[in-house]
């Protein structure tokens, strides 16, 4: 096969950006990693996602393919023979698609709440945070990881965020693991896997930068 | 027993697009209207994340949220494809899909009035030139010669929007700013599956004009 021309345009705190990154490290892809400056967007940037304007974006063979549930079906579909990460039986194809939708629809704002609001807002951020892990525990039941014996869609979908989960515990003042404790061997299973370990940053970072952003957005 | 059964509310424009999908493959299924407002057992037990219509139930196997459904019945009937075969054409649409899902909401904007409105005004016009000007461009359908995923996905502009611009009379898509999505909500009106299975456009107005004099009134 020639060879392939991958680029990923990408912010390294991003959850969305961390997805894509685990999805080519488990099919083995190399690709060129260029960091954006969120604040003075790159002309590539803005001429491969002029739609959004966001990251992560990755260009294969010079065509850009945007957001995040997007890049890591198109990967799946293009290199297929190594890591599969949707199932192929179409219903459970629904299932997988159904969890990365529910992930995407709450997670993010949910978590974003905990580290940005306080008192009421944040106690009822805090409540739906844990009702949502608390059902993705029971989608994931005994298995070792939603996609089963290996990682698939869902935990490349969910797994990024455990980054940021000290950040949201420090912000939010609860631990996450007494409510959610499969959840959390779950994630730490994950973090065994290099695919995983090696594109979600440290966590102490991730709350450094939280910090960071409270300061820039004033808030206490 | 049917082995295709769909829960759905009409007018619902979520449950529209799987009906217009099943009709489009020529798959039979059974038909169960819910009730929003007294949520049936059937409902509670195959949605019950979000309890909410469509669901899509085969062979006792309960699929949820609209386009998740239908990229199920596109894979299980991939008869009539409503995708494009190449990977970064499905890219494209699906990229378009999510678009579709996170920015067209023609009903949610019948319960707004005031500052709300205003910021919804500028956000659809916003929506609506971006849809004209990069989506659609000068294809007849998004899909190109023939409807597929992406025209079901922006069906709610075809008979939806019309109908709440009406309820709250204010213009949103004015054919003279934006050509081609007019004449795309004409073509995809006039495609025969499609033409057959639109809600009642003034029994849709009535129910609207209701709920929106009634949001108005409890504000």
């Amino acid at each position: 096969m020639a060879d392939e021309d991958v680029v990923l345009l990408d912010f390294w705190p991003s959850p969305f950006g961390m997805r894509v990154r685990i999805a080519l490290a488990e099919k083995e892809i190399k690709y060129e990693y260029k960091e954006e400056d969120l604040r003075n967007k790159s002309d590539l940037l803005l001429k491969m996602n002029p739609i959004h304007k966001k990251i992560p974006v990755l260009i294969h063979n010079g065509k850009p393919v945007c957001e995040s549930l997007v890049q890591v079906q198109y990967i799946d579909e293009i290199w297929p023979h190594k890591s599969p990460l949707l199932p192929t039986d179409p219903y459970q194809r629904a299932i997988a698609r159904f969890w990365g939708d529910f992930v995407d629809k709450k997670i993010y704002d949910l978590g974003r709440k905990i580290w940005s609001t306080k008192g009421e807002e944040q106690e009822a951020a805090k409540k739906e945070f844990i009702e949502c892990l608390k059902l993705l525990e029971g989608e994931l039941g005994n298995k070792a990881y939603f996609g089963g014996e290996n990682l698939g869609y869902v935990d490349v979908v969910l797994v990024p965020f455990y980054s940021w989960f000290y950040a949201y515990e420090k912000c939010g003042n609860f631990s996450i693991e007494t409510e959610c404790p499969k959840l959390i061997a779950w994630a730490k299973r994950c973090m065994e896997k290099d695919s995983v370990s090696k594109s979600l940053p440290d966590q102490d970072k991730i709350y450094d930068y939280v910090l960071h952003l409270k300061k820039v957005f004033g808030i206490e | 027993m049917a082995e295709v059964k769909l829960l759905g509310t009409w007018p619902s424009p979520f449950y529209y697009r799987v009906v217009w999908v099943l009709k489009l493959k020529g798959i039979a299924y059974e038909f169960i209207e819910e009730d929003l407002n007294n949520k049936g057992p059937l409902l509670l037990q195959h949605n019950p994340v979000h309890k909410k219509i469509p669901v899509l139930i085969h062979s006792g196997k309960s699929i949820c949220e609209s386009m998740i459904i239908l990229e199920y019945i596109q894979e299980i009937w991939p008869q009539n494809s409503l995708l494009p075969a190449d990977p970064y054409d499905r890219a494209i649409a699906r990229f378009w899909i999510k678009f579709a899902e996170d920015k067209v909401n023609p009903l949610a904007f019948a319960g707004f009035y005031g500052e709300e409105q205003k910021k919804a005004i500028r956000d659809s016009l916003e929506m609506l030139e971006t849809t004209e000007e990069h989506a659609l461009r000068d294809k007849t359908f998004f899909g190109g010669d023939k409807i597929d995923l992406v025209d079901i996905a922006f069906g709610q502009l075809s008979q939806w929007l019309q109908m709440v611009e009406d309820v709250t009379n204010v213009k949103l898509l004015d054919a003279s700013k934006f050509p081609r999505l007019q004449r795309w909500i004409n073509n995809f009106k006039q495609v025969p599956i499609i033409k057959e299975n639109l809600p009642d456009y003034q029994e849709m107005f009535a129910y609207f004009k209701a709920l929106r004099v009634m949001l108005l009134s409890s504000k």
